[in-house]
């Protein structure tokens, strides 16, 4: 939960929310890009950001993607992460 | 553990270790009388175990676990408190995964849970804010956890619900920062830290400056550090050769992803919805001043603190830690994991007793993982 995870912005989602569609290790997420922002948002399309429990909080570069991808898949945070989104899935559609 | 040929940059890391070996025996850094570093982030001392690098640097360099892991430092009473709120019927209690195996002082949220607690896991605030607006006849709190690295997502999440008029959102904070745990081991007087590996995420959105008072007060260096093994050795050779130099300053070795001054949106954003409370409690290190988060007045509508009177201020918060759990004596560098009479006893991964055998972040459980042939020999 405290490490960023790199995810490559795919496309705006709601401008007017700064929400954005991610694919993180080919799971695809929605996530806020406020902490990112900049004008017009869509110049964000096809960056790489670090993504923390569903908010982009950096843009780096793709060779720093990799890297920083290759290091969390050793730790198992990458899984970690993706078990995660799998989870919230199951909760937002539970009814009680 | 990796070995070295096993890297990305085998050559690199092997020039890095030997600098390190160096400089090291520069400063007579022996196993008796070794060179002191501490890295303060969960996810820094995961990366040390994992890829082994406690045991590449030479013996005269000693990684001490700092306190960077917030599941690991979360107090039995808060956990209790988080239950008390999921476990009234109206309530939708959301959470990080890794806080539902931390055992309060009767039960963790995953036995809640398995008891009848409408407890859900969830991988972000947004979905919790999804799940209020999905459920507008049920109250759904968010367990907020974390350092600065998770705090503008839940400073963000907030704003939105009071921008929406959500009136069944709430936040149950608990989150801390990194710089008021380091100044209280600093003033320990039992301390022998001689620099810091510095946590890369959350400076990436606090920026190097909140770490100033170590290198200006107390004469300490300090590097922050991105995650990749090479990052970590580089970090730690930057450290050790501050300590030669005889300088102490605050360095930045990851300044591809952390910018001097921060993220000013993320930095706004907690300012807007947070202010410090007087002290908050560390497991393991006690209540320290100013090293927690509340909501502030503008934003009470949405702190489940008061709107079901729980938390600071509504009892007596007293709660002792389990008997024979060293976990405090861990955190702040005294004794090792393998030295605490209940690790791998009364204390496993399975069953933990202690927050430190919880987290994949925490030093016993990364001591558990990854401690290979020493465990048999020191559990015997």
């Amino acid at each position: 939960m405290c490490l960023g995870i790199p995810g490559q912005i795919i496309a705006i989602t709601d401008a007017a929310r700064q929400m954005a569609m991610a694919e993180v290790s080919g799971v695809r997420r929605e996530v806020s890009v406020a902490c990112i922002a900049r004008d017009p948002l869509s110049s964000l399309i096809g960056e790489w950001t670090l993504v923390h429990v569903g908010f982009a909080m950096a843009v780096i570069d793709a060779e720093e993607a990799a890297r920083t991808m290759e290091a969390l898949r050793d730790l198992g945070e990458v899984q970690e992460a993706l078990d995660a989104m799998a989870e919230t899935a199951a909760a937002l559609e539970q009814v009680q | 553990m990796k070995y070295v040929s096993e890297f990305r940059d085998p050559d690199a890391v092997k020039s890095v270790l030997a600098a390190i070996a160096r400089v090291a025996d520069a400063l007579g850094a022996t196993a008796e009388r070794p060179v002191h570093i501490m890295e303060i982030c969960g996810g820094h001392t995961h990366a040390i175990f994992r890829f082994g690098l406690d045991k590449l640097v030479p013996p005269g360099i000693e990684f001490i676990h700092g306190p960077g892991c917030p599941v690991c430092v979360l107090p039995r009473a808060r956990v209790d408190e988080a239950i008390q709120l999921a476990e009234r019927p109206e309530v939708i209690f959301t959470t990080f995964g890794d806080a539902m195996r931390v055992p309060g002082t009767g039960k963790t949220l995953m036995q809640a849970r398995a008891a009848g607690a409408d407890v859900r896991m969830v991988y972000s605030p947004l979905d919790a804010l999804e799940l209020a607006r999905r459920n507008p006849g049920r109250e759904v709190i968010f367990f907020g956890l974390g350092f600065e690295t998770t705090t503008p997502s839940t400073a963000i999440t907030v704003q939105t619900a009071a921008a929406e008029g959500l009136t069944n959102f709430s936040l149950f904070c608990n989150h801390i920062t990194v710089p008021e745990p380091i100044k209280a081991l600093l003033d320990d007087p039992h301390m022998v830290l001689d620099g810091f590996v510095g946590p890369g995420h959350v400076s990436m959105v606090i920026g190097t400056h909140p770490y100033d008072f170590i290198a200006r007060d107390y004469a300490k260096p300090i590097v922050v550090a991105g995650f990749e093994p090479l990052d970590l050795l580089q970090s730690v050779l930057m450290v050790l050769t501050q300590i030669l130099e005889g300088r102490a300053e605050v360095e930045n070795q990851y300044a591809r992803v952390v910018p001097e001054h921060g993220n000013p949106v993320s930095l706004a954003a907690i300012a807007d919805v947070f202010e410090r409370r007087p002290s908050f409690e560390w497991r393991g290190l006690g209540e320290i001043d100013l090293s927690g988060l509340r909501i502030r007045q503008k934003y009470r509508a949405f702190d489940a603190e008061e709107k079901f009177g729980i938390g600071y201020g509504a009892g007596p918060r007293e709660v002792a830690e389990p008997d024979g759990c060293a976990c405090g004596q861990v955190m702040t560098g005294r004794i090792k994991p393998l030295q605490c009479p209940q690790f791998g006893r009364g204390c496993t991964p399975d069953s933990p007793l202690g927050a430190l055998m919880v987290s994949s972040e925490g030093a016993c459980a990364a001591y558990w993982q990854y401690g290979g042939a020493r465990l048999p020999v020191a559990l015997s």
